[in-house]
């Protein structure tokens, strides 16, 4: 959906993710999604009087790779108390950082290249979760709340964008890259369902080349859909808004996915101020620079070098256009088979091959699939000695059973569909339908199909239809 | 035979019972009868453990017959301050809040305690959350003064100096935030002490103010707190603000004197003293120097702003630590209609009123608009305090000064002015802003202030030292301890 003419949207999202540690962050209960209610929960999780925190090394290290992976100036940091009440929040206010991030000033280039500058990257503990049943779901209407503390104290990085986005396509680009990075380097499982990765979006819109507008930041976006459902949605209020004269008020929204539109949650004047300040039972981090640096070093490929290692393999060895292939690498690599499309490429597959059939037929993954029985297997299609479906389902068979392709080939072929299967399924053919035969050896072109369907049947598919015809053609000169 | 066993230091008490020549159950039967005697009048417990001191104890002896060595403390009886958690054991605060509360584990103290084989005999009152300086807003009632009934312990750690000065413990542990464990030890006559931030362990410490809360010991000497410190003192991982360093043994420099040492009496923590503090304080001067230390006057002039900057920040600090009591996890709850407006309800009736005070000044200082020029503000001073003493330091290995600048103080005759109160903390502060070990000594007793009575009461003198400089600390202390009249 399009705004009007000559107006444009201005994006800047929060993302938070939780990250993949065992434990939580300032204690040792374990770092898990689901499980019954208020099992994953330990005394210092429940922030009960007199306990301290006690920082998650791996937390910080996995915060640190994603500074590193967004271009941030990893920095030294210090924790900071948000102080407003909430019953799902034990302590009634989380440590979190504010006036000295972990990571700072970084960027991230989309897939377009266009970079969105990143403000910070930091470290902070999650909340529990609230049940108000009765009353809307609301807490002051509700006839009772239930609350579950197995996510409180679960570690979040968040990462905060510049208002750089200008568009819901570049707000989901930006998000899907940002995901593809945390999975790969391990910091997130990016799972948006769970809720272990979730965006807010600051939405204002503009008249182009005019000063940035008033903003409503947006909250609730569970999916990438809805991210840009709910973009659109809030750029063309505030558009029609401001076109009407209207002002825009700075204001909390919650995304309604059913309803389809936001709805207003608190006007941002009358917010809680929050009372940061230097959290006194931690002590400052400060990451010796020689441990950043062994973090640097064990960092994997990020998925842009490694869509642009594929791409690069590919152009060498295909005439097309690797260009138009693009989306397909980055599904290939936010699906990890990069790898394997590499080797079979190396191996001389043909690029569109390999990517074709990763794309439609490894979804489920590559089980016992090596490389190079991948790559003879398409080498055999190539050369048109199997069909595209006979490949599909070898590539069934090695993918469950392993073993290299000639081997799987010829158990496939040698079964109904080989040559001399053929011929004789042919032969009995004849036999049984002798009058059509006649036909069509004098020219009735229709019953061709008649054969080609029956040697299917007897087949159940798996005969080569080129190979079928040109076993007809031949008899039938004979 | 009641109070036979009475006269023996802890560290005497211990070696007794190690050696199997006196029975732990014995020491404890002898304290639970001296509070079962006297702790009506006193009300230095908020809850005598009878029976689990008992059964501490037996296990003690048990272990003695059976040729094991259960620890440096075995079988001394130490009372613990209500707002260090035991488990299982109701851990109060002294909080209508938290009355009823029972911690599922325990203080890392408390754990260290247990290990040196010390049996715990009771908890001891407080002001609510720590919060005072005279155990006069305990939800539980006012302890009284062992030396005159009619007065105040000191406080907030009231109830442990009260039980140690009536004989009920020979130890005691108290926490210091502004001076809550030297002045009520100052107040009773009893050794107290404040350890350098981050000796103690304060994982199982409900907390007040964070950046200045510290677990110390009470006893009836300088070496009987010396070996209660080494014992609950030393790097636990558990509490991120812990000094990652073994703790040293302090028997030497009990002994070593103060020929040499250079200390100074800090003048502005003196100024306000009354005259009897005043002149004992002098005396401990004068006998310091007789003693062959250099005695000069001392300046630490940012000490002065210590009060101001104090009752910004761990109000601050207490506001956001004492969020947590909303009645939905733990403690008290009030009935409501819905959850938020039972957190009003519950607070409301939970908290006292100088508690109820002090939220809503640290929420204030560090509310947007305010927060630079108070908390912040604040801070500033800290930095100024701990820059002083750095350089008091380069010139001094100790200072000393009053503890507190009164004699213990009528019940009630300052609850109505906070201000008032406020002021018992004057000289303690500034070492608790620098986060520096600092301790009360009896030195001498004094009059109840200007009336010409008495002297009937106890003086306490303070000895301050450098960050992790207990040594030069205790053996001021220990020299004092030796010549107080």
């Amino acid at each position: 959906m399009k705004l009007p003419e000559g107006w444009e949207a201005v994006l800047g999202l929060e993302v938070h993710a939780e990250l993949l540690t065992r434990t939580k962050l300032f204690s040792a209960s374990p770092n898990r999604f689901g499980g019954e209610p208020n099992t994953h929960i330990d005394p210092v999780s429940l922030g009960l009087p007199g306990t301290l925190p006690v920082v998650n090394l791996h937390a910080v290290e996995l915060a640190i790779r994603v500074g590193l992976s967004l271009n941030c100036d990893v920095r030294p940091s210090t924790f900071a108390r948000k102080n407003y009440f909430y019953p799902d929040m034990p302590k009634n206010y989380q440590i979190s950082q504010y006036e000295d991030p972990i990571n700072a000033d970084g960027f991230l280039e989309l897939p377009s290249g266009k970079r969105i500058g990143i403000v910070r990257a930091h470290l902070e503990e999650d909340t529990g979760k609230s049940t108000h049943v009765g009353g809307g779901g609301r807490i002051h209407e509700a006839g009772y709340s239930l609350i579950d503390y197995n996510r409180a104290g679960v570690p979040l990085i968040e990462i905060v964008s510049a208002p750089d986005l200008r568009s819901s396509d570049e707000a989901k680009e930006y998000v899907a890259e940002l995901r593809a990075i945390l999975v790969a380097i391990g910091a997130s499982d990016g799972k948006m369902e769970e809720g272990s990765l979730r965006v807010d979006a600051n939405i204002s819109v503009r008249r182009i080349g005019e000063g940035l507008g008033v903003r409503c930041e947006v909250k609730n976006v569970n999916s990438l859909r809805s991210l840009g459902r709910a973009i659109d949605y809030e750029a063309q209020r505030q558009a029609k808004l401001l076109e009407e004269g209207g002002e825009v008020s700075q204001e909390t929204h919650h995304w309604d996915e059913d309803e389809g539109k936001t709805r207003s949650l608190r006007s941002k004047e009358g917010e809680t101020d929050y009372r940061y300040f230097l959290e006194p039972d931690l002590v400052p981090l400060a990451p010796d620079p020689e441990w950043i640096e062994e973090i640097r070093a064990a960092l994997p490929a990020l998925p842009a070098e490694r869509r642009k290692q594929l791409a690069d393999k590919a152009s060498d060895n295909s005439e097309a256009d690797i260009e138009a292939d693009m989306s397909s690498i980055a599904a290939i690599v936010s699906r990890d088979q990069d790898e394997l499309a590499l080797a079979a490429i190396t191996t001389e597959a043909d690029p569109q091959l390999v990517f074709k059939h990763i794309l439609n037929n490894l979804a489920d993954g590559t089980g016992k699939l090596d490389a190079t029985a991948f790559a003879e297997l398409l080498r055999a299609e190539a050369a048109g000695d199997i069909s595209a479906s006979q490949t599909k389902t070898i590539l069934g068979d090695l993918v469950a059973d392993g073993g290299n392709a000639a081997e799987a080939i010829a158990a496939r072929t040698s079964d109904t569909t080989g040559e001399s299967e053929l011929e004789t399924l042919l032969d009995e053919l004849i036999a049984q339908h002798s009058d059509e035969w006649q036909r069509f050896c004098e020219g009735e072109k229709k019953l061709q199909g008649f054969f080609v369907g029956q040697i299917m049947k007897a087949t159940r598919g798996q005969a080569d239809g080129q190979a079928t015809a040109k076993l007809l053609a031949q008899r039938k000169k004979d | 035979m009641p109070g036979e066993l009475m006269g023996k230091s802890a560290v005497d008490l211990a070696a007794a019972i190690r050696a199997g020549e006196i029975s732990a159950v014995a020491a404890a039967e002898e304290r639970l009868a001296a509070i079962v005697a006297r702790d009506s009048e006193i009300s230095a417990f908020t809850q005598v453990l009878n029976e689990a001191a008992l059964e501490a104890a037996a296990s003690i002896d048990q272990r003695v017959g059976a040729g094991e060595d259960p620890g440096p403390l075995a079988g001394v009886p130490v009372a613990l301050k209500d707002n260090l958690c035991t488990r299982g054991i109701p851990t109060t605060c002294c909080s209508r809040i938290l009355e009823g509360w029972k911690p599922p584990y325990e203080a890392t103290v408390v754990s260290r305690l247990r290990e040196a084989g010390a049996v715990a005999i009771g908890k001891t009152n407080l002001d609510e959350f720590a919060m005072g300086s005279s155990t006069e807003n305990s939800a539980f009632g006012t302890t009284r003064n062992p030396h005159d009934l009619s007065r105040v312990p000191g406080g907030s750690s009231g109830g442990s100096a009260a039980a140690v000065a009536a004989d009920f413990a020979p130890l005691a542990l108290g926490s210091d935030t502004g001076g809550s464990i030297r002045q009520p030890a100052a107040l009773c006559g009893v050794v107290g002490v404040k350890p350098t931030y981050g000796r103690v362990s304060r994982y199982g410490l409900i907390a007040f103010a964070s950046s200045l809360d510290q677990i110390g010991p009470f006893a009836a000497s300088v070496a009987d707190a010396a070996t209660l410190l080494e014992v609950i003192g030393g790097h636990d991982p558990a509490d991120s603000t812990s000094i990652p360093k073994a703790m040293p043994s302090f028997s030497e420099c009990l002994k070593r004197g103060v020929e040499g040492m250079r200390i100074g009496l800090v003048a502005e923590l003196s100024d306000g003293a009354d005259p009897d503090v005043a002149r004992r304080v002098s005396e401990a001067a004068d006998a310091l120097a007789d003693g062959g230390a250099v005695m000069e006057e001392a300046s630490v002039p940012a000490a002065k702003f210590g009060l101001s900057a104090y009752y910004l920040i761990a109000p601050a600090e207490a506001s956001s630590n004492l969020a947590r009591y909303d009645g939905v996890r733990y403690g008290m709850r009030a009935e409501a209609s819905n959850a938020v407006d039972m957190n009003i309800a519950t607070r409301t009736a939970g908290f006292g009123e100088e508690v109820k005070r002090r939220i809503m000044l640290g929420t204030f200082a560090l509310s947007a608009g305010y927060y630079d020029a108070y908390y912040g503000k604040a801070l500033k001073v800290r930095t100024l305090i701990i820059r002083d003493f750095d350089r008091a330091y380069e010139r001094f290995d100790a200072l000393i000064s009053p503890t507190s600048p009164t004699t213990a103080f009528e019940i009630g005759s300052r609850t109505d002015d906070p201000l008032e109160m406020y002021l018992s903390d004057v000289c303690t502060v500034p070492s608790s802003l620098a986060g520096h070990p600092a301790m009360s000594v009896p030195f001498g007793w004094g009059s109840a202030g200007s009336t010409g009575d008495a002297d009937n009461l106890p003086v306490g003198v303070q000895v301050m030292a450098p960050a992790l400089g207990e040594e030069a600390m205790f053996q001021v202390g220990a020299f004092l301890e030796s010549v107080a009249p």
